[in-house]
């Protein structure tokens, strides 16, 4: 086995250095991309996070969770509430978003997990919509129904009024001791928490509880026949992950403090599968390389328009160019999530492992190709767990 | 009491179409072995079968009328259907009838699809895990439901059902109740009865014929049935395709109660999970009787009465149920031993 020289404590920690500035380095690096303005790298970190702590409850338990929308919903009303009562600084709406998002997963976990399988999955999609339907319904004076929860003038925000900074003029921006978190302090103030979620998944999927949880995946009969039960570890994943998606749900309000329930819908939840899918679920850089990749190619392909196509298809002759761009216009723009379904039917169907498991295959590949049979560790230059 | 009656009326068309779709999603995976996130977007499909038989056979001519002008100047439009000019009295007849004449077309389309997404796509998944099932029908789903969406735009498309059907049937006076305390919609009624026969078809159909056996044969024991010399696999992709069409149908005759758009799959597969978690994994009678107890349930608990006790419970009320019978009875009202258990 090549794992073993791998998964030492020191190669996670230079892993994990490696990973810190590889993020922290996002503005340099994605220059060429065109993809290195603030908002979407903040996009990058928030959606990163989210997808790592959904890869802790399925890419190690198995656990097919179709609901972890809600639990993002969930985060983002608590931080704008503590907007709205507390004061603009995102410290204790993060805390409060990630305990109340907690108490929430813990509770929804707590009747879900009684079931394995589909019957999980169909039970935390339930619970999704039954949220998301409340969010539109009943509990209009929380969430303010469709209109979204935005924070106002006249709102009290008792902290910040405490320390005179009640009056302000203009739209109210969320400030960390008197930083604004917009632009690129915004996403480093993401960036700094994505870290911080990494980390924790580091060291859980090193610890004995990891191999716990990866047990389940593997045989949950026989973990139960040994006389282990298994309920407590998956409920302690399900609570995890759903506080990671409060910690996220809060962040994109902090970036922009404004809550609707189209975030809890079960599209948002299916595209956080996809994101782990797509990168490697169960893999550590899986989830962030998939969310990348998903919200980039999102940015990509909204952004086109028939005249953008037009001019991208200007070198064909104009019948041909006319037929590839009607073709195309319906992947574009509007058409993105046609884009997103044809996507997440491919990786499913071709490549169920995701981006990780195929750049191994390539590299196996080359490795044979070159003739090599050593197959050590030093011709790995993958760093999937 | 009437008011009682009158919300169990009002169940059962919901009902109906919850047990429809639940039907097909419990042959699908008592037999295939697949859970099919994508059976709502048939419902969707069957829907759409009859918003595009009405637009085409509601296509209209435009003749200009040289002895009459508007005010402007103009010749005046006439715009008469090509099937009136056609066909006479027929054709209106045809026009009136739109929806129902709609299910001779769903029904070939139907089959013709559900035969593609088995033979294209589902064949691969049979022997593949449960999540990646579930994923590749969910992408399917979204697929599905986005090109409806590109051709037939955003917006709620409404269809009316035939004009003799229009009006409310006063059927408490038939029980006895005074006229005018228990009036129900024809549509209503007839969805219902509509509902009703296709159960019972579907049923008659796997209890008396020879394939109908097989299914339930491979149902029970698939692996057996293949070693008895069946080609289980053909069968599938025909239970595939009468799964197709009974929720196509269901979505056909729907139209006129709820107009389609193109999300109507997914919030109606939602429900229809979880009418099959109730009913019990598996078990045909089950996924038909928690369908239309939920959708009764649904009816009652959209009372004004109880919604002034409990607000908000119309839209929890199906989800509660399912909690309590997990918690309960995880098996669900009528499931099978050893079925998807865990």
């Amino acid at each position: 086995m090549t794992t073993n020289t791998r998964e030492t404590p020191q190669g996670d920690m230079v892993r994990f250095g490696l990973f810190t500035v590889v993020i922290l380095a996002m503005p340099i690096w994605l220059m060429p991309f065109g993809a290195a303005y603030p908002d979407l790298m903040q996009k990058f970190a928030i959606y990163g996070l989210f997808a790592i702590g959904f890869n802790i409850l399925f890419g190690l338990t198995g656990y097919l969770s179709f609901g972890h929308a809600a639990f993002l919903g969930v985060g983002s009303y608590t931080a704008v509430w503590s907007f709205k009562l507390l004061g603009m600084n995102p410290i204790p709406a993060l805390l409060l978003a990630v305990v109340m998002s907690g108490a929430f997963a813990w509770l929804i976990g707590f009747i879900s997990l009684r079931r394995t399988g589909i019957y999980f999955s169909i039970l935390t999609l339930a619970f999704a919509q039954m949220s998301y339907n409340l969010a539109y319904s009943v509990l209009t004076p929380i969430t303010n129904g469709e209109t979204g929860l935005r924070v106002l003038n006249s709102d009290p925000r008792v902290l910040d009024h405490m320390m005179g900074a009640g009056e302000v003029d203009g739209p109210l921006v969320t400030n960390l001791f008197g930083m604004e978190m917009s632009g690129l302090p915004g996403f480093y103030f993401c960036a700094v928490w994505l870290l911080i979620g990494m980390y924790i998944s580091f060291r859980i999927f090193r610890s004995p509880f990891g191999l716990m949880l990866r047990a389940i995946k593997t045989n949950q009969t026989r973990l139960n026949y040994t006389g282990i039960s298994t309920r407590p570890y998956a409920q302690t994943a399900f609570v995890i992950s759903g506080m990671y998606a409060g910690l996220a749900g809060a962040l994109l309000c902090v970036t922009d403090p404004l809550a609707g329930a189209e975030r809890m819908q079960w599209t948002a939840s299916g595209e956080v599968v996809l994101m782990t899918i797509l990168g490697g679920a169960g893999t550590l850089l899986g989830p962030m390389l998939g969310a990348g990749i998903i919200k980039y190619s999102e940015n990509i392909f909204s952004a086109f328009n028939e005249q953008a196509l037009h001019e991208i298809f200007a070198f064909l002759p104009d019948g041909i160019e006319a037929a590839v761009v009607s073709v195309a216009g319906l992947f574009v723009g509007e058409g993105w999530h046609l884009t997103l379904g044809l996507l997440f039917m491919l990786i499913v169907i071709f490549l169920p492992g995701g981006v990780i498991e195929g750049g191994q295959r390539i590299s196996a590949a080359v490795t044979r190709l070159r003739g090599g049979g050593s197959g050590g560790s030093s011709t790995q230059p993958q760093p999937a767990e | 009491m009437d008011a009682i009656l009158l919300q169990i009326l009002n169940g059962l068309d919901k009902g109906g179409a919850y047990a429809l779709i639940a039907l097909g999603l419990t042959l699908v995976f008592g037999t295939l072995g697949v859970v099919n996130f994508a059976h709502g977007a048939l419902f969707m499909l069957g829907a759409f079968c009859a918003v595009s038989v009405n637009q085409f056979i509601g296509l209209e001519q435009v003749r200009l009328d040289p002895d009459n002008l508007t005010p402007w100047g103009t010749p005046v439009e006439i715009r008469e259907p090509y099937i009136v000019s056609w066909l006479g009295d027929t054709g209106h007849l045809l026009l009136d009838y739109s929806v129902p004449v709609s299910i001779l077309a769903a029904i070939p389309v139907m089959i013709l699809i559900g035969f593609i997404m088995e033979r294209g796509l589902i064949q691969f998944f049979y022997k593949r895990p449960h999540a990646e099932q579930i994923l590749v029908t969910f992408g399917l789903a979204i697929v599905l439901q986005e090109i409806i969406k590109t051709w037939f735009g955003a917006n709620p498309l409404p269809q009316s059902p035939p004009d003799a059907m229009r009006t409310a049937a006063d059927i408490g006076v038939l029980v006895g109740f005074d006229p005018g305390q228990i009036v129900y919609p024809y549509w209503r009624l007839i969805y219902f009865l509509f509902s009703a026969l296709v159960i019972g078809g579907v049923f008659a159909f796997l209890q008396l014929t020879t394939f109908g056996m097989v299914v339930r044969a491979g149902m029970a024991d698939r692996e057996t049935v293949g070693l008895l010399g069946i080609d289980i696999e053909k069968r599938f992709t025909l239970v595939f395709g009468l799964a197709a069409v009974v929720a196509g149908l269901a979505g056909v005759m729907y139209t006129p109660i709820l107009p389609p758009d193109y999300h109507m799959g997914m919030d109606f597969l939602v429900l229809s999970f979880v009418v099959v978690v109730v009913g019990g994994m598996g078990s045909l009678p089950g996924a038909v009787a928690a369908g239309f107890l939920l959708g009764i349930l649904q009816s009652f608990a959209s009372m004004t009465e109880v919604k002034s006790i409990l607000p908000g419970i119309d839209q929890i009320i199906i989800y509660l149920v399912a909690v309590v019978i997990l918690l309960v009875r995880p098996r669900g009202l009528m499931g099978r031993k050893g079925v998807m258990e865990g």
